[in-house]
């Protein structure tokens, strides 16, 4: 839990002494000789390495001590919008963990059980998302967006189509989305949204042509809102050849009720440590799947997992793949979190996944509800996982910025929302409850922003400087970045 | 199982609340044509003991390293995981939170990624290092791409000995970039740096050390041939046997670079696992990833925060660095507290594990499993067999396991500190009778 303690811990270098050592080495059976009778001396190192010596209780105790300094799910409520902060139930860590000393370079036919759960997981993502062929391969959702974005350049090059070269990406995307696109080699260019926080139609018709490649399109988008013209922006985007693909970041506000695959969406991501409740370790290991339709199944990266048809159903590795855009990473993906994942799966099914999505929703809009006379919903109206409220009237009133409500959230024991996100939302507070939050917590959220907005009227410094009590307070940022102090 | 808390009433309640008659009200938003007007096919709804009973059931017939005997290599190993790496990534504080946006309620993770950092410098001897990619194929890949941004020039060597990961990868990455990927051959078990010829508009250079056959290439002779053409030296590195073998620092490498797997890491059937990345401090705004950064509060206590952000994409969009966002924290911590742990211990350990390697590479080549070529190794090393493939499958009989294959004959035998005197008499007696 986190504690009152005040400011951080010694840095583990000025814990060391020389001579202390941690857990003995494991033990040989051999007489070691010394390094120099077996390397000439110019392999071998010459400055001394300087690491801390360290007892392991020493060890234990300042990461134990570091641990109660940081906030998690587990500690409560995390309401950060598009990361579906969602609780990590605790079965799929123990029993991911009973494959976790299994190497990669086993022979296949000694890991047949395990590609066969690789495999299962597969078809059930494929399911969800009305697609038909998978990769499990991508770390990350924006390793995710990378790998369909240069398969997508791989397909438009396979038929010819060189000058598919533009990227086109609505204002309110996640940064990944252009930054992927750039790495991708795509020209990026930006489609407004409307009044209502959906794609700018009548502006997207003036953008797209034929060197329209990919429109990248986070659906339900970052507003919350679920684009409900897309049938016809796939018409639009397929009508001069270009393709649809899908940012799944925000399926838990769709999961079970529609999928990617039967909206036109051509391909997709999946962060599995969003939708699929897999822990997101203080900033990974993700995991980012990508379903794709038949046309973009040849460029996949390798190997692929495939199930023989010769009777005995074995599983196997495909590397024989000569339109594949090749590997992304070593290995076959994050494994242990694809288990993860497939632990989730299997605890709901279907209709236990179907009621994720509800509920998500549900939770969703009883808080947009509930927030609405407090601080307004940006683009109001039904929302699907998530919404964007607005500060920009607290602060015209009485000079409290929505960063201000954030880190007065965190001294009543609350993450705080995605800041400033959207760009498209002046003092965005973006709001995200997920599915496994009590209504207690919803109501108890609400009355805390009641409360802020109350003291942002009455006594404002007390909003203004807040936090005042976490481990630390408000951090000098600038300070950080002039003089650049990234170890000791 | 079901991990959603509502209860009938309050379903009703809340509903109510929003000014609503029912759930399928919630999404009236959705096309009709674009509704799944059906469950998902999903086999499921089990409980714990169901999901227990299903795992174990897969899990228990794989030759898992509790249960075999890894001699198995090509950039995964089986070292030995200190139980108490397992326990503090287990705390519920680190692996249930966030990148740590919000920074006061996020300083353990924030204090351990500057640490991690820290330790990463001086093992490699760098100035600075990120908060961790990946993996090592991809943090090379990010490597290259850095060094294209420092100096602007658009050739890329490297050799056939690194990882073939490492080179699928970046030819991966070079489908959506401008560059172009020259590579130098293998020769006798590591690489024929006399090739070097045309070296003009070379950006930089790829060595792995010890290379993907385990041998140990010419560090001092490749950076300086490099640097004299006015390219960057991108060393891949295996972080376990700096404790014994120069520093990337000591042969003059730019970018330091690896797979981190070997630092209190389980194997995972290949990930997640992590990529370290260290440069120097001139280098540091061209560098991808997230980093922590000292500095104090209103109060003057020191603290952490992510610093140098407007590299990244959430701030630069399509002029970011990289696009990468989430990283593999929880590893890279894992790392710090494996190396907090066994630092100290480093050249001990480095030095038992040249020894075993040397003894069983020994005793193979005098029951007739040659090493492959004549060079130095640290724990990994190649050797040469009638069938490598018949050759690891008739020791899989027998629970023993050696690999890769890296062609018809010649296989990679790889020697951690978790094998023992016992384990390689054993595989010599299997691999003699073999013969």
């Amino acid at each position: 839990m986190m504690n009152s303690r005040k400011g951080t811990l010694p840095l583990l270098k000025e814990l060391h002494k020389s001579g202390r050592r941690g857990p003995q080495v494991p033990v040989s059976g051999l007489e070691d000789r010394p390094v120099s009778d077996i390397l000439p001396k110019e392999f071998l190192r010459e400055e001394p390495l300087s690491m801390p010596e360290l007892s392991e209780v020493e060890v234990v105790r300042h990461f134990v001590n570091l641990s109660n300094l940081n906030y998690g799910v587990d500690n409560g409520f995390y309401p950060l919008g598009s990361c579906t902060m969602k609780y990590n139930p605790k079965i799929n860590e123990e029993v991911a963990a009973w494959f976790q000393d299994i190497h990669p370079a086993l022979p296949e036919n000694r890991v047949q059980s395990l590609l066969e759960l690789l495999y299962i997981l597969q078809q059930d993502l494929l399911e969800i998302t009305g697609m038909d062929a998978i990769t499990l391969q991508p770390a990350a959702g924006a390793h995710g967006e990378l790998t369909s974005l240069l398969m997508a350049k791989a397909y438009f090059k396979d038929h010819g189509l060189l000058e598919k070269d533009t990227v086109i990406i609505p204002d309110s995307a996640h940064g990944t989305n252009p930054a992927s696109a750039t790495m991708a080699g795509f020209k990026v260019i930006t489609v407004k949204s409307d009044e209502e926080g959906l794609v700018d139609l009548e502006q997207l018709k003036t953008l797209v042509n034929d060197h329209t490649a990919v429109f990248m399109l986070t659906n339900p988008n970052t507003l919350g809102k679920f684009e409900k013209n897309i049938l016809g922006i796939a018409q639009l985007i397929h009508g001069v050849g270009g393709l649809m693909y899908c940012d799944g970041a925000n399926l838990n506000g769709m999961l079970g009720w529609a999928r990617p695959g039967d909206m036109g969406f051509d391909f997709v991501h999946l962060n599995l440590h969003k939708t699929f409740s897999t822990p997101h370790g203080g900033g990974g290991p993700g995991s980012g799947p990508v379903a794709v339709k038949k046309a973009l199944e040849p460029f996949l990266p390798k190997p692929v997992l495939v199930k023989a048809e010769d009777g005995n159903g074995s599983y196997h590795w495909d590397y024989d793949r000569p339109r594949s855009i090749g590997k992304v990473r070593s290995n076959f993906g994050n494994i242990l979190v694809a288990l993860k994942a497939l632990a989730y799966i299997k605890s709901l099914g279907g209709a236990g996944l179907r009621e994720v999505g509800t509920m998500a929703v549900l939770n969703a809009n009883y808080m947009r509800v509930a927030m609405e006379d407090t601080l307004p919903t940006a683009y109001p109206g039904l929302c699907k996982h998530e919404y964007v409220a607005t500060a920009e009237e607290v602060k015209k009133r009485y000079g409290v910025k929505a960063q201000d409500i954030a880190k007065r959230l965190l001294d009543k024991g609350f993450h705080a929302p995605t800041m400033y996100f959207p760009l498209i939302v002046k003092e965005a507070l973006m709001i995200e409850p997920t599915e496994t939050e009590t209504k207690e917590n919803l109501d108890a959220f609400v009355q805390a922003i009641k409360e802020i907005v109350e003291e942002a009227a009455t006594n404002p410094d007390v909003v203004l400087s807040a936090p005042h009590d976490t481990p630390v307070r408000r951090l000098d940022e600038v300070k950080a970045n002039k003089e650049l102090k990234v170890r000791w | 199982m079901r991990y959603v808390p509502h209860t009938k009433e309050e379903i009703k309640a809340m509903l109510e609340a929003v000014g609503l008659r029912n759930v399928d009200e919630l999404f009236s938003d959705i096309p009709t044509e674009a509704l799944l007007k059906r469950h998902l096919q999903v086999e499921g709804g089990w409980d714990e003991e169901q999901l227990r009973a299903y795992f174990r059931k897969a899990a228990s017939s794989i030759p898992d390293a509790n249960s075999a005997v890894y001699f198995l290599g090509g950039g995964v190993y089986d070292h030995y995981v200190p139980s108490a790496v397992d326990k503090i990534i287990a705390l519920p504080e680190f692996y249930t939170a966030y990148t740590p946006y919000q920074a006061e309620i996020s300083q353990g993770t924030l204090q351990a990624m500057f640490e991690y950092q820290s330790l990463i410098c001086e093992l490699t001897g760098m100035e600075v290092a990120n908060g961790s990619l990946y993996d090592g194929a991809s943090a090379v890949a990010e490597a290259v791409l850095m060094a294209m941004r420092i100096n602007g020039k658009r050739r890329v060597l490297v050799s056939e000995c690194v990882h073939p990961d490492i080179i699928e990868v970046l030819r991966t990455y070079q489908l959506g970039q401008d560059f172009e990927i020259l590579t130098l051959s293998q020769k006798e078990g590591v690489t024929d740096l006399s090739e070097l010829e045309d070296l003009s508009n070379v950006s930089c250079l790829v060595m792995q050390n010890p290379n993907y056959y385990g041998f140990l290439e010419n560090m001092n002779q490749a950076s300086e041939l490099i640097h004299k053409a006015g390219g960057l030296f991108v060393a891949a590195v295996d972080p376990l046997s700096l404790g014994v073998l120069k520093s990337p620092h000591e042969y003059g490498a730019d970018v330091v670079v690896g797979e981190g797997q070997s630092l209190g890491n389980h194997m995972s059937y290949g990930g997640p696992h992590f990529g370290f990345f260290a440069t120097k401090m001139d280098y540091i705004r061209y560098m991808p990833g997230r980093m922590a950064g000292q500095t104090v509060d209103v109060d003057g206590r020191v603290g952490y925060v992510l610093t140098l952000q407007t590299r990244e994409q959430h701030i630069r969009r399509e002029k970011a660095t990289s696009n990468i966002t989430s990283n593999h924290w929880l590893m890279a911590l894992a790392s710090a507290v494996y190396l907090s742990l066994m630092g100290g211990s480093f050249p001990e350990l480095g030095q038992t594990i040249l020894n075993r390697s040397t003894y069983l590479a020994q005793k193979l080549a005098s029951v007739g499993y040659p090493l492959w070529h004549r060079q130095y190794f640290f724990k990994e090393f190649p050797i040469k067999a009638r069938d490598a493939e018949a050759v690891q499958e008739a020791l899989a009989d027998s629970g023993y396991y050696v690999g890769p294959v890296i062609d018809e004959h010649t296989l990679l035998v790889a020697v951690t500190e978790k094998r023992t005197k016992e384990h390689m008499d054993k595989l010599i007696e299997l691999m003699e009778g073999l013969r």
